[in-house]
């Protein structure tokens, strides 16, 4: 059976996630910080918590950005193979939504041309990751990316060779080099397998998820948990400010690759990691 | 490493030299905004000669692109952007006077060995805290590059507002410190 959304829907849906990811951090996030004003060796470490707790309180209160840099519009989306979508493009409709939502919201837009630098004035073109899967829904998550986290991030081709211990020293290689330039505490996204392209979009997945939700294998998990131990290890801390909070959580995402290679993506996300999903 | 300290812009050699890394400042008066596009067009004018839109002595720069100011309200979220990326151009504002710089992140060496030189300072905000910093900001103009958008120069009217001293004038870095302090290998 074929089962219709219409564009207009979905302009609404991604509209109001725009606005909804950037105001209101997820609780996942504040039970992260939290957790970490308990852990936190430092004081200066534990006072920017609290900053952060605060201004979340404040975002959500106020309906204002938890952060000025509203991201550009990330958005996966997953479609269901009997969907039927009328009234448009489906591209179109997103990016329409974005526009409502960046305007509407009062978020900055922070899209521009890569060379003039001029901006687009809509924070469109969105980025825009689409899935066929089975079933008659339409499933939307908006992540909006900030720029100071995503240029710390990293594609790297390992040789077979370097193995799973090189995978991760290349991850805490790339936290300890990136310092406090990412906003820490950081959520990191590690992809690792496909192709070039694809490791990076496994990262990028891997950092929707929830900050303490472990990767199901346990092999995975145990992974991650090594990896996180060995980041909070380095000292960077809250803002790198000193500190042994300098991940909340590290998500691992594998895929096979190919025999000659060891693709492996680093994503980082600053501690406004805002994701908001939607099923039409 | 935590007292507090209040000081008003301009800000003179005196104050900044006083100042070390780790101390809480509280600064008032008014702050300049700019951030990528507003420091390539002020160093581009630098090295043409010609005056720039702004006078920097003594001055702080924010490096800042808030979000769009709801009604009634003087401007949106606006907490610091990455430092790193106003390097290239730092130096030569801090020669030609400017006294402080609020960001997040690492400085390179030819910006802390500026700062030493002519006496300036690098102030950390807490990166992605923009509600909150919001409420110490009073007044907000844009006094150039209104085309910039949200990269436009503006004053900024502040009270108390809360910055944390990264880089001092001796080449102290707190980056640096908090990691000798707090690595475990």
């Amino acid at each position: 059976m074929i089962r219709e959304i219409s564009n207009r829907e979905i302009i609404e849906v991604v509209r109001d996630l725009c606005i909804d990811a950037n105001y209101n951090l997820g609780d996942d996030v504040l039970r992260a910080f939290d957790k970490a004003i308990e852990a936190e060796e430092s004081a200066t470490g534990i006072e920017v918590l609290k900053e952060l707790k605060e201004n979340a309180r404040i975002a959500r209160e106020e309906k204002a950005p938890i952060c000025q840099d509203c991201g550009l519009a990330v958005v996966f989306i997953d479609i269901g193979q009997d969907v039927h979508i009328t009234g448009g493009n489906l591209n179109e409709a997103v990016n329409e939504g974005v526009r409502q939502g960046y305007e509407d919201g009062y978020l900055r837009k922070s899209a521009c041309h890569p060379i003039t630098r001029k901006n687009t004035g809509d924070n469109t073109p969105a980025i825009i990751h689409i899935q066929i899967v089975p079933g008659d829904k339409m499933k939307i998550v908006f992540a909006p990316k900030g720029g100071g986290a995503e240029n710390m991030s990293r594609v790297t081709m390992l040789t077979p060779a370097a193995g799973i211990e090189g995978v991760k020293d290349f991850v805490v290689n790339r936290v300890k080099e990136s310092g406090s330039n990412p906003c820490p505490p950081t959520v990191i996204g590690v992809g690792v397998g496909g192709t070039f392209e694809r490791s990076a979009i496994l990262a990028k997945k891997a950092i929707l998820r929830d900050i303490g939700n472990r990767n199901p294998d346990p092999e995975l998990a145990t992974i991650e948990e090594e990896i996180l131990t060995r980041i909070n290890r380095l000292g960077i801390g809250p803002m790198g400010y000193g500190g042994n909070t300098t991940s909340f959580d590290v998500f691992l995402e594998i895929e096979p690759c190919h025999i000659a290679s060891l693709p492996v993506a680093v994503n980082v996300q600053c501690h406004a990691a805002r994701h908001k999903e939607a099923i039409i | 490493m935590t007292k507090q300290i209040r000081l008003t812009t301009p800000l003179s050699n005196e104050d900044v030299e006083k100042l070390n890394i780790g101390d809480k400042v509280l600064l008032n008066g008014v702050l300049l905004t700019g951030r990528d596009a507003a420091h390539k067009r002020l160093f581009e004018l630098i090295e043409q000669g010609k005056e720039l839109p702004v006078d920097i002595k003594g001055q702080v720069i924010y490096f800042v692109g808030p979000t769009p100011a709801k009604p009634g309200k003087p401007i949106g979220s606006a907490g610091p952007t990455t430092s790193y990326r106003m390097d290239p151009y730092s130096p030569k504002l801090i020669e030609l006077g400017l006294k402080g710089m609020i960001g997040k992140g690492n400085r390179s060496q030819t910006v802390i060995e500026a700062m030493s030189k002519f006496k300036a300072v690098y102030f950390g905000a807490t990166g992605g805290a923009g509600a909150l910093i919001a409420k110490r900001i009073k007044k907000a103009e844009i006094v150039a590059y209104p085309d910039l958008g949200p990269e436009a120069i503006r004053i900024l009217e502040v009270e108390d507002f809360p910055v944390t001293v990264i880089n001092d004038t001796k080449g102290n870095d707190l980056y640096q410190e908090g990691i000798k302090r707090y690595a475990k290998e």
